[in-house]
């Protein structure tokens, strides 16, 4: 009898902290939806800003975010792949290789606006690639290099190790087997982790905020050694600066509202990735 | 009988870090004969088996001494090749474990990780080796499946092929029948008769009727100790030591 009652009153209590996640994120969608939705417009889509950022477009912002995700994530995942092959199929048991696990362990704690002055320092000003989109995605890519080492060790340490052992015994190479065998395996899990760093990586503000990021462009970029407008970026630069807060307020829900679909587009595709993956194994 | 020596196990400890798992094993193994290994479980028979085509080496810490000759020439050697080595000697697991990829693919893995890039003779060797293991009649309208979706048997049978393809000069079986049912079982005892003609044949069983069925020659492992080796009739008709009898005849725990 009195079990019964702990037992219900602990059910209720964790359905309520559920719920109240949910909650949250029903609001917070149902939020920028709402002040969001008003702004977006066939011209907010393709169109460069104007009259002082009241009005015209964000596209540059939506191009600029794009460059930055797929450029940075070019820099992290083969690195980052490269790390984890090293971790997990060739270095023995170390105190180097500990070294190397707990110093990537330690990166994915430090702050991003962190990675953001490391960027200004080495590659805006002693590198002297300037404020330019190939700064802010070598920064990005650092940061989030962390994440798709770890996503990659993780995969790799799954695939079993009969299909090594089967590999081998065939008279492969190890660097055969790797290449045929083991990445191949593991592919499906690196790209989860890949997509979730590219949802990141879109989002971040404080590393592209003195590496890469520009307040106001007329144009689209020219080459990686530009400036960029990026869609975070810009929301912030739309809420802290200019002279005409109401019309830059609306516009800048406008453009947390395209940052929140496509964050959200590429978790889902990840989740369904991983579903797929979990179905067939 | 003419027996000709194929491979010889000298002198051989091995260690798993400080404990050791071998002690003293010596063993030869005869060309074109199948030789069982039987004994307890935990006593060494995968430990022996794997150490025959190097596959302890992946195995931090491990230690082995003596020699393993094949046709005279240490595998341990200091200029041996590794790689070499295991594509002269070939294994099929316990657990049947194709890899993840088309039937065809899994044969062909072999012959590609030699550098075959002849398209024809690929195609026909990888029917032949399928042929000889038994399994064409059951696949050959769907090699382009997955290989997981076949059965074990015919997975374990898939395994057989695929080292067959690499035409190995000696063929070492850890268990091969474990994990299936008896008609699967047959099949691939069967299969071993056909292929003693050709290869040289090393299996782990712990099986003791399969051991006596297919074997010509049966080693007797005990706590990392190779208690008898002789022919197959013998071992299982007129033991020399009273522990063999006592095992073959279940009186043993
Ligand atoms: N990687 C390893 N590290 C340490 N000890 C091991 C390792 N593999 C096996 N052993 C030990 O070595 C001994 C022999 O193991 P082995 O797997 O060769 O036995 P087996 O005769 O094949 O047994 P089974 O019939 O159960 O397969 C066992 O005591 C086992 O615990
Ligand atoms: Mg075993």
């Amino acid at each position: 009898m009195n079990k019964d009652i702990t037992q219900k009153l602990g059910f209720i209590c964790l359905s309520l902290c559920a719920l109240i996640t949910v909650f949250f994120l029903g609001t917070l969608i149902y939020f920028i939806v709402v002040r969001g939705a008003g702004a977006i417009s066939w011209q907010f889509l393709t169109d460069v800003p104007r009259k002082f950022m009241t009005q015209g477009g964000v596209a540059p912002a939506i191009v600029g975010t794009f460059y930055l995700t797929l450029g940075s994530i070019m820099i992290a995942l083969p690195l980052g792949l490269a790390c984890a092959v090293y971790l997990c199929e060739y270095s023995p048991k170390s105190v180097v290789v500990n070294i190397i696990r707990i110093s990537i362990n330690n990166l994915a704690g430090v702050p991003s606006v962190v990675f953001g002055l490391f960027g200004m320092a080495v590659f805006v000003k002693f590198l002297g690639f300037g404020v330019s989109i190939l700064s802010g995605c070598l920064t990005l890519a650092i940061m989030v290099l962390p994440s798709i080492i770890s996503a990659s060790q993780e995969s790799l340490m799954a695939v079993p190790q009969s299909y090594r052992e089967a590999s081998l015994a065939l008279g492969a190479t190890q660097w055969y087997t790797i290449k045929k065998i083991v990445v191949p395996s593991a592919l499906p899990g690196i790209l989860t982790g890949v997509i979730l760093s590219v949802g990141r990586v879109a989002g971040e503000t404080a590393p592209i905020l003195f590496t890469a990021g520009t307040f106001y462009m007329r144009g689209y970029p020219k080459s990686i050694f530009s400036e960029v407008m990026a869609l975070p970026y810009h929301i912030y630069a739309l809420m802290t600066e200019g002279a005409h807060p109401v019309a830059q307020t609306k516009i800048a829900y406008g453009c947390a509202l395209i940052l929140l679909i496509l964050v959200l587009t590429v978790s889902t595709l990840a989740i369904f990735i991983r579903q797929k993956q979990r179905s067939m194994s | 009988m003419d027996e000709k020596v194929r491979m010889e196990i000298k002198n051989m400890n091995f260690y798993y870090g400080t404990k050791q798992a071998l002690c003293d094993i010596n063993i030869q193994v005869y060309r074109n004969r199948v030789t069982a290994i039987i004994g307890p479980s935990g006593c060494g028979k995968s430990t022996l088996i794997r150490l025959l085509n190097r596959m302890n080496d992946l195995i931090p810490h491990a230690r082995i001494e003596g020699e393993v000759l094949l046709d005279g020439h240490n595998i341990y050697g200091p200029d041996e090749d590794v790689v070499d080595v295991r594509r002269k000697i070939g294994m099929v697991f316990q657990k049947p474990n194709p890899f993840p990829k088309s039937i065809f693919e899994n044969v062909a893995y072999g012959l590609r990780v030699n550098g075959i890039k002849d398209r024809q003779y690929i195609r026909r060797k990888v029917e032949k080796s399928i042929k000889d293991a038994a399994l064409w009649g059951e696949v050959k309208d769907r090699l382009n499946d997955s290989a997981l979706a076949l059965s074990g048997g015919q997975q374990q049978r898939l395994c057989i092929a695929r080292a067959l393809a690499v035409e190995p000069e000696v063929l070492l079986m850890d268990e091969p029948a474990s994990a299936l049912d008896p008609t699967s079982t047959s099949k691939i005892e069967e299969l071993i008769q056909e292929l003693k003609k050709r290869y040289t044949i090393i299996i782990v069983t712990h099986n003791m009727q399969q051991a006596a069925r297919i074997s010509d020659y049966t080693a007797f492992l005990m706590l990392g100790q190779m208690v008898e080796y002789d022919l197959t009739p013998k071992i299982f008709t007129n033991p020399a030591k009273k522990v063999t009898e006592d095992y073959i005849t279940g009186r043993f725990g």
